[in-house]
């Protein structure tokens, strides 16, 4: 795949730029922020407002469209972890982005865009914790 | 501009942005768990995709909200609604901690995982169930709490 500078994937650049505009045109047109895990537990709630099943659906089907286009693109590239890993990651996961505010769009596309100190914090502590985990707890875990 | 059309607007304005994300999310490389472990898991063969991503996403999100500020509303709604809370609690670090623990582990944030439901990745129903658990667990005991 070419590359745009030190081994960076031109493809997950223009990705990521996918992804800002998506993030401030649901702002400039709802004045939302395009947290995932805020919008998708909150349209779960009695409020969710139609906007929200429609940005989650269209999430959904915007993948599933893209990889008919780019199939070489929808791949897993590493073992799958087992039943109770993926349930237990699912949990804390859920559990930490309600607590924490939000995840990885939410805090770190928007937040960081915003230049909001809350959103550093909260990518500092989940870019910690991730680091730490992938890095040794998985290997100790013999989760490959 | 009524209340009435901007009710018929936002939904599609949200279908829009969503559809643009997760397509976005695909192109990036994301939905593969391989390669956030790869960017995250410095021990082993180094994957720099996601500095790409939140690189080029931030850059765009950056020049944006700036043009945001000169803006009165949104196009179809009276008012912003970004959050204004300024203090960084523990709840903040916290949740973000965990969050962290539990992508390192699986490879897994929301959105990708949402996004692999339509990718035919059996990994990714069970995930997005245990992670919906996890939030209504988070909400009902932070309503106990109170």
């Amino acid at each position: 795949m070419n590359s745009v500078f030190l081994g960076i994937p031109l493809l997950s650049v223009i990705g990521g730029i996918m992804i800002g505009l998506a993030a401030v045109g649901l702002y400039y047109s709802l004045g939302r922020i395009a947290g995932i895990s805020g919008i998708l537990f909150t349209s779960l709630g009695r409020n969710g407002g139609m906007w929200r099943w429609m940005f989650v659906g269209g999430l959904i089907s915007g993948a599933g469209i893209m990889a008919q286009l780019l199939p070489e693109m929808n791949v897993v590239t590493r073992p799958n972890p087992g039943l109770i890993v993926l349930i237990a990651a699912g949990l804390i996961v859920g559990w930490g982005t309600r607590l924490g505010s939000g995840c990885t769009s939410g805090h770190g596309v928007c937040g960081m865009g915003r230049l909001s100190i809350r959103s550093l914090a909260a990518v500092g502590s989940f870019m910690a914790a991730g680091i730490i985990m992938a890095t040794f707890v998985r290997h100790l875990l013999g989760v490959a | 501009m009524s209340i009435r059309y901007h009710q018929n607007i936002q939904p599609l304005a949200g279908l829009l942005a969503g559809f643009l994300l997760g397509a976005g999310l695909l192109v990036s490389g994301m939905t593969d768990p391989g390669k956030v472990l790869g960017f995250l898991d410095i021990g082993s063969h180094w994957n720099p995709s996601l500095m790409g991503v939140l690189g080029g996403a931030v850059m765009v999100s950056l020049l944006g909200f700036q043009f945001a500020k000169k803006m009165k509303h949104p196009w179809f709604d009276k008012q912003f609604y970004a959050p204004t809370k300024k203090e960084v609690d523990q709840p903040l670090i916290i949740g973000g901690l965990m969050f962290g623990i539990g992508w390192g582990l699986a490879g897994y944030c929301p959105g990708p995982a949402l996004a692999g439901l339509a990718l035919g990745n059996p990994e990714a129903p069970i995930f997005v169930g245990a992670m919906l658990l996890g939030g209504v667990l988070q909400n009902w005991w932070a309503t106990r709490n109170k």
